[in-house]
């Protein structure tokens, strides 16, 4: 018996999902009255897992796993859950995470949840909260399979740190045929990303064109935050694609998402309901983003983001 | 080229979200139901190779008879045939299930799905029924081109996009960027005509066991008021975001 996490390495490291699903492995396993065990790929730092509660640590080094692809991750996935007599895979909402999951549930014959937001509500049967409806609401979900998969929704378990002593075994899974082949990657570097960002700042059609993003790009990087914005403004090719949050875009849980000059309709909010706390900024004290938002302030973006910044350099100065 | 496209029929982005017979069932009075947001994007990918390339365009849906005005729109946007395999959509395993027997019969090279629906939001139909017929798969995909039995793709990945390579067959799970938002089709008057002409085949289910179950639902709880700050007195908000949120 144990519940087995898959730890994403990126160049070798962990980053913050990879631990968050670790500290919410090992609650399921004490749950279950069972081990932890967590299986990673070429990682540089394993032991980093134990201070979040990775009794054994599963490492696979084999540089043919260097590019990721979905299918041979999920068969040494599910080789490492036959291996373990898992009954409980865990996996991170990463882009290759939500990626990954549900190919290794069909290898596994295993039914499978996205979006879970909590320790399971029971063991037997086995039951789950989850998002649904694009963030609108939640539903508790029974997974009726023996063994079960699922994907925890980032942030939404924090790291709990619980240091144990753990072990490290090397582990040689098979790795199947793909004709699947990475040829390029691009990544923006230097960046903070929607997808690893605390903070996120945000801006809509109120800003009236690309040229006004300099003051969002500013009050980003003051913050660490990334930037983001509201479907019209990518659609009229202001800011990228990549950039777009809402239900049809990208899924915001950040800690505190800044958003400016954004009416706040039901479909941008789809998109960041599930951000802790939320912050508007708006001329019009009828946008439906007020009814949305924790704090608000009614004014320019013109006027008010100059003066934010401002005060935040103040604040970061005096809390270096 | 065969091509199937795989279409969720959901309620519209707009719809309020209530639920029924205490709490166990989504409330679908007054709800109008729409192709999947994400599946119009494959739809639309898959006329564009139809038109250019030359393919045929089957679009599939597994539910009950609710769903065939859907399917009407997906014939009348230009898919030459529907298949409607009649079951409750209850759980994304078995759909993936009933979805691999009409890849198998159908005997389809190229499969287009969307990321996830947007209703249940599982994001995982596409990626199980690839696992099931065994055909490469592609998710968040943003960029497709095919030349010959080589297909070029790109997806989305955090923080920027991964090119990969394959040979046919293949699914992927498409979004925005596969076509452009302002390249969507929509049905215009001699395409609705045409469409109730063309053919809707109804296929009995495999019957799977379901692996999930959902048992409840909640909605999002009441939001207390949003605490306003004055425009003159922006220091308050970050005064109140550290020592108050403590998020900076
Ligand atoms: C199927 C479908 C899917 C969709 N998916 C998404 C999605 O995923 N994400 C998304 O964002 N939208 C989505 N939408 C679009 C959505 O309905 C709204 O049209 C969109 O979110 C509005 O963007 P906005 O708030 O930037 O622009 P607007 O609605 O034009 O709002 C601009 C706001 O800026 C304010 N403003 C103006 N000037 C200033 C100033 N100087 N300072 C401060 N505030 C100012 C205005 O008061 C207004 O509230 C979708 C729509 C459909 C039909
Ligand atoms: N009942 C269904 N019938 C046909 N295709 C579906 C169905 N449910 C989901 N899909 C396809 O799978 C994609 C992802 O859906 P899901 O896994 O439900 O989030 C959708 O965008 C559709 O392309």
């Amino acid at each position: 018996m144990s519940v087995l996490v898959f730890a994403e390495t990126s160049e070798g490291k962990y980053k913050k999902a990879a631990l968050e699903v670790t500290s919410y492995g090992k609650k399921v396993a004490e749950l279950l009255g069972t081990n932890l065990v967590v299986l990673t790929a070429n990682s540089s730092e394993p032991e980093v897992l134990y201070n979040y509660g990775a009794e054994k640590v599963l490492t696979v080094k084999n540089d043919a796993l260097k590019p990721f692809n979905a299918k041979i991750y999920a068969n040494i996935v599910k080789q490492a859950a036959e291996k373990e007599s898992t009954q409980v895979v865990i996996i991170e909402s990463t882009a290759n995470g939500l990626y990954l999951a549900p190919m290794v549930a069909a290898n596994l014959n295993a039914g499978y949840t996205s979006n879970v937001i909590a320790l399971p509500s029971a063991t037997s049967p086995f039951t789950v909260k989850r998002k649904t409806f694009s963030n609108k609401a939640f539903n508790n979900t029974e997974i009726l399979t023996d063994i079960k998969v699922i994907a925890l929704a980032k942030n939404s378990f924090g790291l709990v740190e619980n240091k144990v002593a753990g072990t490290t075994e090397e582990f040689s899974p098979i790795l199947v045929e793909s004709n699947l082949v990475s040829t390029t990657i691009e990544q923006t570097s230097g960046k903070v990303t929607i997808a690893d960002a605390d903070i996120v700042v945000s801006g809509g059609r109120g800003l009236k064109g690309p040229e006004n993003w300099g003051m969002i790009e500013e009050l980003a990087s003051v913050l660490g935050a990334a930037t983001a914005c509201s479907k019209p403004v990518s659609d009229l090719g202001w800011r990228p694609h990549s950039e777009h949050v809402g239900q049809t875009g990208k899924q915001v849980s950040s800690n505190l998402y800044i958003a400016i000059g954004i009416s706040g309709a039901i479909q941008h909010l789809a998109g960041v309901n599930s951000s802790k706390v939320k912050v508007v900024i708006n001329t019009d004290p009828e946008a439906p983003f007020f009814k949305a938002a924790d704090y608000g302030i009614v004014g320019d973006a013109f006027e008010v983001v100059p003066k934010l910044i401002e005060k935040l350099k103040e604040f970061k100065a005096n809390n270096a | 080229m065969k091509i199937l496209v795989c279409i969720s029929h959901v309620p519209d982005t707009t719809s309020k979200i209530n639920f029924a017979e205490n709490n166990t069932k989504f409330d679908n009075s007054g709800v109008q139901y729409v192709i999947n947001p994400y599946d119009e994007f494959a739809l639309t990918r898959a006329m564009w190779f139809k038109e250019k390339q030359g393919a045929t365009v089957t679009v599939v849906t597994v539910g009950n008879a609710t769903t065939e005005p859907t399917l009407r729109k997906a014939l009348a946007i230009g898919a030459d045939d529907a298949i409607r395999v009649n079951t409750e959509a209850l759980d994304g395993f078995t759909v993936a299930k009933e979805l691999a027997e009409v890849v198998k019969n159908g005997e389809y090279n190229l499969v287009l799905a969307g990321k996830e629906s947007i209703d249940y939001n599982g994001g995982m139909v596409p990626a199980m029924l690839a696992s099931f017929v065994d055909y490469s798969f592609v998710n968040a995909c943003i960029g497709l081109e095919i030349e010959g039995e080589k297909a070029t793709i790109s997806r989305e990945i955090d923080g920027g996009k991964e090119i990969l390579s394959a040979n046919l067959p293949l699914i992927i799970a498409g979004q925005k960027g596969l076509v452009e938002e302002k390249d969507l089709r929509i049905p215009n008057m001699r395409g609705i005509m045409m469409a109730r002409q063309k053919p809707l085949a109804i296929v009995e289910s495999a019957n799977g066991n379901p692996t999930t179950k959902i048992v409840s639902f909640e909605k999002q709880p009441a939001k207390s008021a949003c605490k306003l700050v004055d425009a003159d007195n922006v220091g308050e908000l970050v005064n109140l975001l550290h020592n108050e949120a403590k998020v900076i």
